[in-house]
Formats: structure tokens, sequence, C-alpha cells
């Protein structure tokens, strides 16, 4: 299974232990990663180039995937705001003929075209949908038997469903679960799960963006959760390097571990926890490493 | 068929435990909606459980509720789609309004945040015949902002509104540019300039999706939100945290490729804006000593010079 990898600005970036667990976990599930042919792609823009000009984000995302097409491989993401920021793109690009033939033209200086072929899909939903959750299951060396794990999808990865083909894929609504289950953990549902962690305003109105921090990771943690996956970079940044300061606000430590999903997958395939660099969190993860047994 | 509802249920005269959670199994035809099964309730077995409703054709925008943890119209929400296998449905009152009782909410939150956007057209002059004539094609952009039937959904899931009262929400917003944008109105500056400058106004929004994903009438108000930060910039201002947020990464896509994450905080809140960027030194130093991370040496993608064209491209024909 191979994919052309676009790691995305935040894993080569703030958090390398992205990059670092996720390279690790596909080796080990036999996903190829082709770094070569989206070397030269851009930012997808983030949602934010496109409060600027939808239209220079939708050609930026148009000369993206004309680079996959290019290389022949389906395209691979690990950040959930790159995968929303794709698809909602690709939705638009792929709904109007016209508008795909004037986006186009701005490609046609580099000799590439964009024909509408690809469909960018996270590493959560390859786990889902490519590798499979029997699979998943059977590589598992290290169950994690006891520990809590509350999933938190945020929000480029479950908005808008239509973009994200929610109705042709059911279980991409409940893909961190089943994964959550899948390595033995048991899930802690809240109703945060879904909800936006505060990083696009963090810079903006950092006081909202600290609070919903505290929300999230409080009750989340009153629900009884030992740590929280994320798909998500960005809600990683906030979750984990904000905590501190939403600890604050409701005046008692909060200390829940954030951890990335392919970290999650990596202790339970039997990667070593300073290969993933868990110990590179600002909360740290020990607590919840040695409730399954392993040191940090 | 037999469907079981889990509702939440408020009765501010009781003095104490006045919230609690009750379950009905009942049996309904197959193609009911959400609002058949509580009218059921209500008629069969529970006269006391309040609700609220109207036209039961998604017009009135009376019935909005939680269903499963997410806001709709119930009258336009069928049992079958949110309990397919026969799943338990659980309904509660709309988030970020204040419940009068059981499942009715007050609508006073949502009335005062379209008062501050004053929600009418402010034309300057009286026109000599007895319209404001506007064409069609200056009025297409404003449709879907008009399609809202005030039904509080939107903001019901409001991300931000559950942490910041303050904020105009989703629905005024949206109302927003439908005024800003009517080629009738002659207050679009002040418009823009209030709504740039307020606490609460179009940069408080994080672009999480909520409304547009609940939104019964395909208003997304997030993408007018979007249509206004886009004008807003247009119009000359740019000295908004948001708008040199949205600057930087604009700035370090053109020059690299990739966002710059170490300048994007500083640029966003102004080089000389000591203050606030005191606030973001000692998250950041945690990350510097714990991570090593983001770098303050930022390089360039391959091939960078083709995504710079696109960009020239872009501001030229601007
Ligand atoms: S996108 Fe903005 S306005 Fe819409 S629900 Fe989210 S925060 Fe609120
Ligand atoms: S924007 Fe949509 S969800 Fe919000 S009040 Fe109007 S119709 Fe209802």
């Amino acid at each position: 299974m191979k994919f052309a990898f676009y790691p995305g600005c935040v894993s080569r970036g703030a958090c390398p232990e992205l990059f670092e667990s996720t390279i690790a976990v596909c080796e080990k599930l036999g996903i190829e990663l082709d770094y070569k042919s989206m070397e030269s792609a851009s930012c997808t823009g983030s949602g934010i180039l496109q409060e600027k000009n939808l239209k220079l984000g939708d050609t930026l995302n148009a000369r993206n995937f004309a680079l996959a097409e290019k290389s022949g491989l389906p395209l691979l993401t690990i950040c959930s705001t790159c995968q929303g920021v794709m698809s909602q793109a690709n939705a638009r690009l792929l709904a109007d003929k016209e508008y795909l033939k004037e986006i186009n033209q701005e490609l046609k200086s580099e000799g590439l075209e964009y024909k509408g072929t690809v469909d960018p899909k996270h590493l959560l939903w390859v786990l889902m949908e490519d590798i499979g959750i029997d699979k998943l299951k059977s590589l598992v060396v290290r169950e994690l038997k006891g520990l809590k794990l509350a999933p938190f999808y945020g929000c480029y990865i479950v908005r808008p469903s239509a973009a994200l083909k929610f109705q042709e894929n059911p279980s991409r609504s409940t893909s961190l679960e089943e994964i959550i289950k899948a390595v033995g953990a048991s899930v802690v549902d809240f109703p945060g799960k879904t909800q936006c962690c505060g990083f696009p305003i963090l810079m903006i109105n950092q006081k909202n963006a600290v609070n919903m921090v505290a929300n999230h990771t409080s009750t989340a943690k009153d629900e009884g959760a030992d740590a929280m996956v994320t798909p998500c970079p960005l809600c990683h940044l906030n979750l984990d390097a904000y905590q501190p300061e939403a600890s604050k606000t409701k005046n008692e430590p909060i200390n829940l571990p954030i951890i990335h999903l392919p970290q999650l997958i990596g202790l339970a395939i039997g990667i070593e926890p300073e290969k993933m660099k868990l110990n590179k969190h600002i909360i740290s993860t020990k607590t919840m490493l040695s409730e399954i047994g392993v040191s940090p | 068929m037999n469907v079981n509802l889990k509702v939440k249920r408020f009765d501010p005269s009781e003095p104490t435990k006045n919230t609690w959670w009750q379950e009905y199994q009942i049996d309904i035809h197959k193609d009911s909606t959400v609002l058949d099964a509580l009218i059921h309730v209500r008629e069969y077995e529970d006269t006391s459980l309040a609700l609220r409703c109207a036209c039961r054709a998604s017009i009135c925008g009376s019935c909005g509720m939680k269903v499963n943890g997410s806001a709709k119209l119930v009258c336009k929400t069928r049992v079958a789609e949110v309990s397919p296998g026969g799943e338990q449905v659980v309904i509660e009152p709309m988030g970020n309004h204040p419940v009068v009782k059981d499942l009715v909410v007050s609508l006073d939150t949502f009335f005062n945040q379209i008062k501050r956007i004053e929600p009418y057209v402010q034309p300057d002059h009286i026109p000599e015949k007895g319209e404001y004539i506007a064409s069609n094609e200056s009025m297409e952009n404003l449709l879907t902002a008009m399609n809202c039937i005030m039904c509080g959904c939107c903001v019901s899931d409001c991300t931000v509104l559950e942490v910041d009262d303050n904020f105009i929400g989703p629905a005024a917003l949206a109302k927003a540019w439908r005024f800003v944008d009517d080629p009738r109105d002659s207050k679009r500056e002040n418009r823009l300039n209030n709504l740039n400058n307020e606490d609460g106004g179009i940069w408080d929004c994080t672009r999480c999706m909520q409304c547009v994903e609940v939104c019964p009438k395909g208003v997304d108000p997030m993408d007018r939100i979007m249509d206004l930060r886009d004008s807003a910039i247009s119009n000359g201002l740019t000295n908004s945290f948001g708008a040199r947020h949205a600057n930087s990464v604009n700035k370090s896509i053109k020059h690299s490729g990739r966002i710059d994450e170490f300048r994007l905080p500083i640029e966003s809140k102004g080089y000389f804006n000591i203050k606030e960027i005191f606030k973001l030194l000692i998250p950041g130093l945690r990350m510097l000593i714990k991570k090593q991370s983001p770098s303050p040496f930022h390089h360039k993608n391959p091939n960078q010079s083709k995504v710079k064209n696109i960009f020239k491209n872009f501001e030229e024909n601007k």
C-alpha cells in the first residue's frame, strides 16, 4: 500500500513527534510513504488563507492535487485540518467544471493540470478503510487494557460531513472510538469530542481559546479519561501546550495527556515511546504510560 | 415502529431537582418525525411535557432542539434518520439559549444578537419613485443569507458562544453580511468597521463549521462570516489580530510554501505589541525547551517559485 505523503506544516514544525510516530507506525503497518511526489506541495491555506482569498486557496490545493495525480498514488495526510481544507476545496473544484478550468489556467505555466481524480485521505480513514480494524487488531502486541481514552476529533475531520463523504463512508463518524477499542483501551465519551479545540483563535482571542481547552480537557478528565487522543496536530498544540493556562482558569491542575493518533497505534503495535517522542509533550505522559506497564 | 425517547426536562417551579431526564417508550408510524413523536408523548403519555412548534413544515423555525447532541428542526427530522437501528433518541433543549421549560427556550438572547447588527436597510436617499430598485444580479449574493428563518439552531451549537456570550453569533453575522452587501444600503463601511473592531465581532469565530452543519436552510453562516472577513480586509481594515493573522499566513505561504509557526504568533499580535507578545512568551518558551520547536529557522519548499508565481498572478489580477 503506497501513498503520496502530505505531512502538512505542523508535523514538520511545532509537532515533530507526530511526524516521527507516523513514520514508525506506517512502516510497521505496511504503509509505504512516498515523500518525493508531494515535496514541492504548498500548505493548504489551513482555512486562514481562505478568509482572505478563497480562490487562491483553491488554486494551491488544485496544484497539490495535480502533483498527487501525477504520481499516480492516492494522497495521504496526517492532519485533520489539511484533510478538511483539501476535502472542501476538492468538493468546490469537482462541483463546477468552469471553475476547475479557470483554476487549471493558473497551473498551466508549471505544466500541471488537475483532472479531478484525487480523493485525499487522513491516516485515520486509511486505518479504517484500507488497513481495516481486523488487521490492526492482529498487529497489536501490547493491549492497552485498563487505559481510558477520550477521543477528540475536532472540527475539520467531521464537518462539513458532505464534503468529507460521511454518507458514503459511515464508519468515519466513529473511527476514533473503533480504533481505541481495537487496541484494547476503553472509550470515554464526552460531548466536546467533535467541538472546536480553540486553536484557530488562539492568536486572536486567547481567552476564549484557552477556555475551550479548559472545558474539553477537564470534562474528559471528570469522565474518567487517562488521556485524550486526536488525529489533528492543531488540536494537539492547543490542548497540550495551552493546558497549563487552561488549568489556571480552573484553579487546579488538569494534567490530561494529549496523544496523537499514530502514537496510540504505535504503543499498541510495539513501538518504543521514545521513538515516538512521547516524552516531548508539555503534559507528561508518564502516569498514562506506567498504567500500561511502559516506562517512558 | 417502537422508539425510546430520552428527554431532558426542566421545570423552573420545582424548588429542588428541577432538571432531570425522562424516558418514553412509544409506538409510532415509521415515517414519523421527531416532532410527531414528541407530540404523541404530549397527547398520550405525559401532558406536562412542554415543547414549541407551529408550522410543522420547517418554515416557521419554532421547533429547534438538540437531537442526539446536535441542533435540528424536529419537524424536519425523521425518527428513522436519527435512530436507524432502533437506538435511543436523546432530545434536549437548544444550547446557548436560556431554557424556559423542558424543550422550550427563550429567544431573547438570539434577538439581542440580531439587534446588535442593525438588521434593516439604511439607504442614504429617498428614491424618486416609491421603490428602491436593485438588480437581480446584485441580490444573488445575498440569497443564502436571506434564507434564514431565525430558528436559532446555529446559535445553539456555536462553540464560541459556549465560552463567550458576547460573541455576536452565527445567525446575526450572516444577517450582517446580508446588509453589508445589499446595494441599497449606505452603511457598508460603518457596518464593516463595527464588525471588525467590536469585541465578539467577525474575528472571534473559530471556523468550527457547526453552524454550517446544523443550519436547516443552507445559510452557511460561517461562509458569510468569511465573506465579511474578506470584505473587511479588502476595505483596508488590516489592523485587527485576525487580519494580521490571515496576512501573515498569506505572506509565509507565498515566501516558503508553508506556515511559519515561529513568526505567525508574533505577526498576528504585531511586532511592537509588547503586552500581547508577552502573553505568548511562556507557552512559547515551554514549547521551545521541551520540543525544540517551532524552529526560528524557516525553510523553503523545493520549487517554491511556482507557488510564488500563483500568488503574484492573483495579486496582479485583483
Ligand atoms: S463557525 Fe464560527 S459562527 Fe459558526 S458555529 Fe463555529 S464558531 Fe460559531
Ligand atoms: S442561520 Fe440557519 S440555523 Fe441559524 S437561525 Fe438562520 S436558519 Fe436557523
